[in-house]
């Protein structure tokens, strides 16, 4: 089946904007659910397995045993509602041992008619593989309605998993994402998310569990344009030994209100984690809010953070300005520097993915 | 012909005032060499020139290539062909020199190819695709701050202590820059490019002359003269005793 088979020109446009190719040249599989039916999903890696979670479930007996795992259906309204109803779908993706996938696999959510989309999705990089995910979330413009997307990841031994996710909506939908990882002894999880476009809401604090030696690393770029609310986190417990955790977060306000949440807790013997939250504030009307937070339940923890929000400081646009370009060339170079925060460990195609996504809005920002 | 006249100029920062009745004008192909203790308002002069809006001129004009620059936001004077280093210049995270650079560039007429060749000159390669002046010591500041002031090609050229915190070893190299952007190696009838050089020690005059020097002291200019001597006479008498004795000499 050809893209042009699978959405019309202006959604394969919106599906690019959130790093969606439907181009298996680019991407290792590919997968596309419009409100709750799967228009297709394809995975050219033997080592690789991308299919419908419902299909996942009629084909692996044992599927059942990963749902509701890490994350409890009766954690919220949100977790409720996706778990009584049989209204749903998601995509399941796994790594086979061993297998190392440097290709991305991309996963595509789109809201067009649908009041309420629910999805759960389960993603389970197998012992010692690697992993690498692009999961673009967006709408029609015409849409209305509420994305709930319960995410089960699951990181066994020695694995790496790098999931990023970039939103682009539209002011009439609420989004409540609710995930959670699972990170067993010496694996790697990155989690990376992107909102640069205007939405109705967003609330999410996903969160991952780190066993001996794991690590977590968490980064969000998020914009909040005017009328937008973004109450968003990062959640790390760091469960085994010498498991550590980075959580970064950049925010701006465009008039809108973002709460800049980040929790680490410690509660085995030599963790390690580090939580900044950076906020500029570009207009009067909008709000930053960062709430960072530690918690060390045993006495051998190292955890820190750093937070400062504030306005684009005149002295740096002034300097750049001396160097020949104009006051809003200079505020908008570094918005953009802001923004573009080095992600450790981020194949190259992913963080040409989230430029591509920071240059389709920058327009909109300035 | 005149490139810069400033008249009368007052300059306060956050309500304390710095520059008082401040006179001054620099003819084309003119160095001026700028001394003055620490808080005499050398680097605010600078600032006020280029139109750093934390500097409020409270009186006076700046009048630049005959044209009334007091109210020009810094760009368009920039456009016009001052150029400036700063002495402590800050560090923005996620601008990266080379992106400075490639505007500097714009503003000068040159290609990517020549942002590289000087940065290997000024030996700044390594540090182009770091956050600008993040980390960077004293004396890489400054080959960065001259780098970017070099891509601009000002005729106009300000410095703010450009040899403060430069090792021997890189301060020819810094003086060699100095001169090519001073003009200082173009016989004098064929000189284009003016301009100032804050310097604290004068070491760097034994590498760049200067045609004139000038004392600051106390928010005004307190004499002008032959730089050479105006630096022997801080160096025997201190600062106050040079003021002393220029005022006397007035």
């Amino acid at each position: 089946m050809s893209e042009r088979d699978l959405a019309s020109k202006e959604e394969i446009e919106k599906f690019r904007e959130v790093g969606i190719e439907l181009d298996l040249s680019k991407r290792s599989a590919t997968f596309l659910q419009e409100d709750q039916f799967v228009k297709t999903y394809t995975s050219i890696f033997e080592g690789l397995e991308m299919m419908s979670v419902k299909d996942a479930l009629k084909k692996y007996d044992w599927l059942k045993d990963y749902l509701w795992k890490v994350l409890r259906k009766d954690q919220d309204d949100y977790t409720k509602e996706v778990a009584t109803s049989e209204d749903f779908n998601g995509y399941f993706i796994r790594a086979l041992p061993g297998e190392k996938i440097d290709i991305p696999v991309e996963a595509c959510l789109y809201l067009k008619r649908a009041l309420k989309q629910k999805v759960h999705n389960i993603i389970i990089a197998e012992e010692g593989s690697e992993l690498n995910i692009i999961s673009g979330c967006t709408a029609h413009p015409s849409a209305v309605g509420m994305h709930i997307g319960v995410s089960e990841f699951f990181v066994k031994k020695n694995a790496k998993l790098t999931f990023t996710m970039i939103h682009g909506w539209n002011r009439k939908i609420e989004v409540r994402p609710r995930s959670a990882a699972l990170v067993e002894e010496g694996g790697t999880f990155i989690s990376n998310y992107v909102l640069l476009s205007p939405v109705m809401s967003v609330q999410m604090y996903p969160t991952a569990y780190v066993e001996k030696e794991g690590k977590a690393i968490f980064s969000s770029v998020i914009v909040a344009l005017e009328g937008c609310k973004v109450d968003s986190g990062s959640r790390a417990v760091l469960r085994g030994e010498k498991a550590s955790a980075e959580i970064i977060s950049r925010t701006v306000s465009k008039g809108g209100e973002v709460i800049a949440r980040g929790h680490i807790v410690g509660e085995a013997p030599a963790v390690k984690g580090h939580l900044e939250c950076k906020g500029l504030i570009l207009s009067e009307k909008g709000l930053i809010h960062a709430i960072p937070e530690l918690e060390a339940k045993h006495p051998n923890v190292e955890l820190s953070h750093e937070a400062a929000v504030g306005k684009i400081a005149e002295e740096e646009i002034f300097y750049l300005m001396t160097r020949g370009i104009s006051r809003d060339e200079a505020i908008s170079a570094i918005v953009r520097g802001f923004l573009e925060i080095e992600i450790k460990g981020l194949p190259e195609v992913l963080k040409q993915a989230i430029d591509q996504a920071i240059s389709s809005v920058e327009k909109q920002l300035f | 012909m005149d490139v810069l006249r400033v008249v009368n100029l007052g300059v306060e920062v956050q309500g304390r005032r710095i520059l008082e009745n401040v006179n001054l004008y620099i003819r084309s192909g003119e160095t001026y060499a700028l001394f003055g203790p620490n808080g005499s308002g050398k680097s605010t002069l600078l600032n006020a020139i280029v139109g750093n809006p934390v500097y409020k001129i409270t009186s006076g004009r700046i009048i630049f290539k005959r044209k009334d620059v007091t109210d020009l936001p810094t760009d368009e004077r920039i456009k016009m062909g001052m150029g400036i280093a700063f002495q402590v210049p800050p560090k923005i995270e996620g601008v990266k020199l080379i992106d400075v650079l490639r505007y500097c560039a714009k503003i000068g007429g040159y290609k990517e190819k020549d942002i590289f060749e000087l940065a290997k000159r000024l030996k700044m390669l390594d540090h182009l695709y770091r956050p600008v002046n993040k980390g960077f010591s004293g004396g890489e500041i400054k080959r960065s701050e001259l780098l970017q002031i070099m891509l601009m090609k000002p005729d106009f050229v300000m410095l703010d202590e450009p040899d403060s915190g430069v090792d021997l070893e890189n301060i020819s190299l810094i003086g060699e820059v100095m001169r090519e952007l001073l003009q200082r190696d173009v016989p004098k009838k064929d000189r284009k490019s003016s301009g100032i050089v804050i310097t604290h020690q004068g070491h760097i005059l034994d590498y760049v002359d200067a045609d004139y020097g000038m004392v600051l002291h106390k928010g005004k200019i307190a004499c002008i003269g032959d730089s050479k001597d105006i630096l022997r006479q801080i160096r025997k008498f201190g600062y106050e005793g040079c003021v002393e004795r220029c005022l006397r000499e007035i």
